[in-house]
């Protein structure tokens, strides 16, 4: 199977790989998806408390290219929005970025639910959900 | 690193032709053109005449009658012919048939349809290095068993099983015995005869010969065996295969035979001390796992677990640099990991991590140690990217986390 120019430009270059400091209060962590499926997304945002917008993602994935692509896209795409605006994106929106093909679909899915998960665990913490 | 060319590490799936294999084929499809079945001039008799050296060729390999060679178009034909022709064959004597859970898609998919036929077939459990169980198998011969059906050497691990100590249970039972020996022709030596197996499928490209021609060995004496044909037509090889023969495939199929017959000592020798080298090499790293029998095993293969990362994201860290497979070629089309490892008792996260590495006869050890270094900064790179490499490092006990199915 051939990937597109952008999953393979994700993948060399993954976007903020990393770890942030989950004890921190500001910091939100979705942890998707089970080995056994063969791919694990963890996604972590760090959110300005005061303005409600995302100043930093990172992510680290265990997984087929277009889920390490699909989960580098979505950090890129966090930083900078306002959680509610993040929790608006959408799988498809991913799919057609990134030009995946049909049976990769369920890693833009996975993506998805790993900013859900993310946003939900920071709202937890929060006291906002 | 200094880049290469692209280093073909994936010679369970194919191997490329022995250049003289192709120059003895090339007269066959230009000037020596004629039908093997043309009785009525020279063109057909040069045809035939080639075709029955082949066929010399390819017995000598296996130190059977040339009569017992039947020219397929290759294995899965040869499984195919195998499986569902004695179903039909021997439906007076019974239909169960006995297999085994690690069998090649070829063999196992024939055994869904003989079921779909009204034939009943037991697959047999494999050990944790992929080994059946001896006792178990003589436990499953029923008396409306017809076949045992165990493949000589696996494609995914290169497990070669206990052929002597199987024909020795079939005999004892009078059932016959099938093998896809597919993976072991022209690589170890293989005596069907020696170790009683009545039908044996093999296939010319995973030994330096052309794709589209393989073979089914069917033995002729004590037992003589017979099966019916899956095509109809002008009733080729023994009336077992119809179809005008592939004659530059079946001489080139003979020539890489001999080939392999000459070389096959000499150069298992050396496929193994470079796959030892190149496993050797991997081990290094941590949590990194050797899937299969060190103990009994083809030696040019090695299957591998690098734990913690997944094999295709891993392969596309190096496939610009090195051709290897994830599971077999047949089955990573699909996303599931590999039926084989999984049957093997693998987990299904080592099995997500598990890469193929075979070797062949144009391997050079450069290649090889050029793929440790490759695959390692690989496998090094992905576990940076990988959560739960991250997590198990910080000694989180991965099995208590409670992870979301999808």
């Amino acid at each position: 199977m051939a990937y597109s120019e952008k999953v393979l430009d994700h993948f060399n270059n993954p976007r903020n790989v990393g770890t942030l400091d989950k004890s921190k209060k500001n910091v939100g962590t979705g942890l998707v998806g089970a080995p056994e499926c063969g791919d694990v997304m963890r996604l972590q945002i760090e959110v300005d408390e005061e303005t409600g917008i995302i100043k930093d993602a990172k992510f680290k994935t265990f997984g087929c290219g277009s889920a390490i692509a699909s989960s580098s896209l979505a950090t890129e795409w966090l930083k900078g929005k306002p959680i509610e605006e993040a929790l608006e994106i959408d799988n498809m929106a991913i799919v057609e970025e990134l030009e995946l093909p049909p049976v990769k679909i369920h890693c833009s899915v996975l993506a998805e639910d790993a900013i859900k998960a993310a946003i939900e665990d920071y709202k937890k913490k929060n006291g906002q959900a | 690193m200094e880049k290469k060319k692209l280093i073909y590490l994936d010679n369970n799936a194919t191997t490329p032709c022995d250049p003289r294999v192709v120059e003895a084929m090339l007269p066959y499809f230009t000037e020596k053109f004629g039908n093997a079945a043309s009785r009525s001039h020279e063109f057909g008799w040069v045809a035939e005449e080639a075709v029955d050296y082949a066929r010399e060729q390819v017995a000598a390999l296996i130190e059977t009658d040339a009569r017992e060679v039947i020219f397929t178009s290759g294995a899965t034909e040869s499984d195919n012919l195998a499986l569902k022709g004695a179903f039909e064959m021997y439906a007076r004597k019974g239909k169960h048939i006995i297999t085994v859970k690690t069998e090649h898609k070829a063999v196992l998919d024939s055994c869904r349809r003989i079921e779909k036929m009204g034939g009943e077939v037991t697959y047999l459990d494999v050990d944790h290095q992929g080994m059946i169980d001896l006792e178990a198998l003589e436990a499953a011969i029923r008396p409306d068993t017809i076949m045992v059906a165990v493949m000589w050497a696996n494609n995914e691990t290169g497990v070669i099983q206990p052929m002597k100590e199987i024909g020795e249970i079939c005999a004892r039972h009078g059932v016959l015995f099938f093998s896809d020996a597919t993976q072991a022709v022209g690589k170890i030596p293989v005596k069907p005869k020696e170790v009683g197996v009545h039908l044996m499928a093999m296939s010319a490209h995973k030994m330096y010969g052309p794709k589209g021609v393989g073979a089914l060995f069917v033995n002729r004496k004590a037992p003589r065996v017979k099966v019916t044909a899956q095509m109809d037509g002008g009733g080729h090889e023994r009336g077992m295969r119809s179809g005008t023969l592939n004659v530059p495939g079946i001489v080139g199929f003979g020539q890489a035979a001999e080939i392999a017959r000459k070389e096959m000592a000499e150069e298992a020798q050396r496929l193994s001390r470079l796959r030892d080298r190149l496993e050797q090499g991997l081990l290094k790293l941590e949590e990194t796992y050797v899937n299969g029998n060190p103990d009994s095993r083809m030696p040019h293969v090695t299957n591998i677990s690098f734990k913690h990362v997944e094999g295709e994201g891993l392969m596309m860290t190096f496939n610009k640099e090195i051709a290897v497979s994830s599971g077999s070629a047949c089955t990573s089309a699909s996303l599931e990991p590999s039926y084989v490892l999984i049957a093997m008792g693998l987990g299904d996260d080592l099995a997500h991590s598990s890469i193929r590495f075979s070797l062949g006869r144009f391997t050079t050890e450069e290649e090889v140690d050029y793929a440790i270094e490759a695959v390692s900064k690989g496998v090094n790179h992905m576990r940076e990217l990988s959560p739960i490499w991250e997590m198990y490092k910080e000694g989180i006990n991965l099995e208590e986390v409670e992870w979301s199915e999808h």
